[in-house]
């Protein structure tokens, strides 16, 4: 089982010894935007290590706005304001202490839409661990080996290591984008509707991934398409209008929802 | 006629008349590049050429006296070898010091600033001095450059060698800021318009990896910007090769006794004056007498300017497109 080695060794660049994926709790979070109504209102939710959550919910109910919470994204956006808390191992990460920098090396994120460098292979899987102050070559080339193997990447490019990243196709670019943000090595991984660009082959690879990184990280993935929470994750959150609906095992959310707007979304007959 | 017949009618009018002014402007071109190189060479043909030795005696003596001394002007010519040097060191020094001063600012405004009344102010500043006239540029360069920062350089550390100027006198450095300063908005704009095509999700995947924003327009943004900078430096280059009435204040001479490069350290002499081919052109025009073949001389220096500046201008083309094939993203997607 190489890739499985490969997923070993990924998870032992952090100085031999890891430790277990962090879990993360969430409480009371509140965030609006410039002239809005509010995006989050009073969000509770415990999400679990090392397992992987989903969201769901209708466009616009503010599940990627969630996302960009945990390694706070949204401070980017001018005049956004957020209160509650958001505990990584019961620290409070939204505190203004925190050094987002840090934060978002522990707490990776993946987007949308392939968004690779303008760079070499290489040196996009390297970009992290260069501005970590990584300049060993040899280092290097094996963290990338490594990243690129994690994200089942490696035999499709180790003969091409230096071409452009634009000459992959999208879902190669999107397995990409995710050995760059393993290479930094983090603990949780945010994945915001990481297939919803690709073909239904290339989706299906970038899931037999996520299952397969579950075990190293903690993963919240934001998906628009249920089949894919269904199959991909262990705890669902529902949420709608920027509230949070419903929170519970996958299991029971696709089958036994407590809450009728649930089932309702479930069923297709809303949303 | 039928209405259907008058909107044909009309929209091939518009096609012919579309036609005719790009055609216009083409020929007119054409026109004046042939007229340059008719009448310059004229010059270096006896007026009875022939395939005969005396042609050729006469042609590698015009040769010799327009690259390197013509008689026309008397004592003191040195034609027009030094000028073109004069020209290129000017035109590169004034890229060295408008491209990061414009890259900066740009970054300043497009990366670090919010959108307030400053930023406003600024970028309004900024266009109003694409339009102030060349000249003026020359008279600001002369007394700020000039006589305010030369004059306190000369009375801080040259004092021994007063009252002669060793800065506080036009020269090589002196003219490249005055053009860095007449080319800084064309630069400044195009920075900031490269900026700004950037896509957000570029910004964001390296922020998200940890990056700060510092290390994200310096690592990510700004190469990939870069070849939208070349742009902005290849019309600075195009604007400053061709801009004579400012130097004229501040360092331009018609006769300079050495090259503002040579061996002797430094090697670029920025306190130096120097020659100029546009304002070889200007002072061929106003001190040749006509029977000299005045004309001849001017379209040949002219000429000589149009292809240092396409020179120029290429080797920017050539960095620029190796620029795109190394950071940009193919259009439209796989």
């Amino acid at each position: 089982m190489e890739h499985r080695d490969a997923l070993i060794l990924a998870s032992n660049n952090r100085s031999g010894t890891r430790q277990a994926p962090p879990s993360l709790r969430v409480e009371n979070l509140c965030l609006r935007y410039p002239n809005a109504p509010e995006a989050l209102q009073d969000i509770n939710l415990s999400i679990p290590a090392g397992q992987v959550t989903a969201v769901i919910g209708p466009s616009g109910c503010g599940k990627s706005t969630l996302l960009r919470c945990f390694n706070r994204m949204n401070d980017l956006i001018d005049g956004c304001e957020y209160d509650g808390s958001i505990l990584l191992n019961d620290v409070d990460i939204l505190n203004t202490a925190t050094d987002v920098t840090v934060l978002r090396r522990r707490i990776g994120m993946v987007f949308q839409r392939p968004n690779p460098f303008p760079k070499s292979i290489y040196d996009n899987v390297a970009y992290g661990p260069r501005i970590n102050g990584q300049g060993r070559r040899r280092v290097l080339d094996e963290i990338v080996e490594n990243a690129l193997r994690a994200a089942a990447l490696w035999d499709e490019v180790k003969d091409r290591l230096h071409e452009s990243a634009f000459k992959l196709s999208l879902g190669q670019q999107q397995r990409l984008v995710i050995a760059r943000t393993i290479a930094v090595d983090p603990e949780v991984l945010l994945l915001d509707e990481p297939a919803s660009s690709l073909d239904p082959i290339s989706t299906l690879r970038i899931e037999e991934l996520i299952y397969e990184l579950k075990h190293l990280y903690t993963i919240i993935i934001v998906t628009h398409n249920m089949q894919q929470a269904a199959r991909v994750s262990d705890m669902t959150a529902f949420m709608d209008m920027g509230r949070l609906i419903e929170f519970d095992t996958t299991d029971r959310i696709f089958t036994n929802p407590s809450r009728p707007e649930t089932e309702d979304y479930i069923t297709g007959r809303y949303g | 006629m039928l209405p259907t017949d008058w909107r044909r009618l009309r929209s091939t009018a518009m096609i012919w008349l579309t036609a005719a002014a790009v055609t216009t402007s083409l020929a007119i071109l054409v026109g004046l590049i042939a007229l340059l190189v008719v009448v310059g060479a004229s010059w270096f043909l006896p007026a009875d050429a022939g395939f005969d030795r005396a042609t050729l005696t006469f042609i590698s003596d015009r040769w010799q006296l327009f690259l390197f001394a013509s008689p026309l002007d008397g004592v003191g010519s040195a034609g027009v070898l030094p000028a073109i040097v004069g020209t290129a060191v000017l035109v590169i020094l004034m890229t060295l010091m408008v491209t990061p001063f414009g890259v900066f600012t740009a970054i300043y405004l497009r990366e670090y600033a919010r959108d307030s009344w400053y930023t406003q102010l600024v970028r309004i500043a900024i266009h109003n001095l694409a339009g102030v006239p060349s000249i003026i540029y020359g008279v600001f360069g002369l007394g700020f450059f000039i006589y305010g920062i030369g004059g306190s350089l000369d009375s801080l550390f040259f004092a021994a060698q007063l009252p002669r100027p060793t800065w506080g006198t036009p020269g090589l450095m002196w003219a490249a800021l005055t053009l860095a300063l007449l080319t800084l908005p064309v630069v400044i704009v195009a920075a900031e318009e490269g900026l700004a095509r950037i896509p957000r999700d570029l910004r964001e995947a390296s922020l998200a990896l940890g990056a700060t924003r510092t290390e994200t327009i310096f690592k990510i943004v700004l190469p990939a910007a870069s070849p939208s900078l070349m742009t902005g430096i290849i019309l600075a280059v195009a604007r400053a090769a061709g801009e004579v009435a400012p130097l004229m204040l501040v360092g331009v001479v018609k006769y300079a006794p050495a090259l503002p490069v040579n061996l002797r350290a430094p090697f670029v002499h920025l306190e130096q004056k120097f020659m100029h081919l546009g304002f070889q052109v200007y002072d061929t025009a106003v001190h040749a007498s006509a029977d000299e073949g005045r004309i001849g001389l001017i379209c040949a220096t002219a000429m000589l300017l149009v292809l240092l500046v396409l020179l120029l201008n290429l080797a920017a083309v050539v960095l620029r497109q190796r620029l795109r094939d190394r950071y940009q993203a193919p259009v439209g997607g796989i």
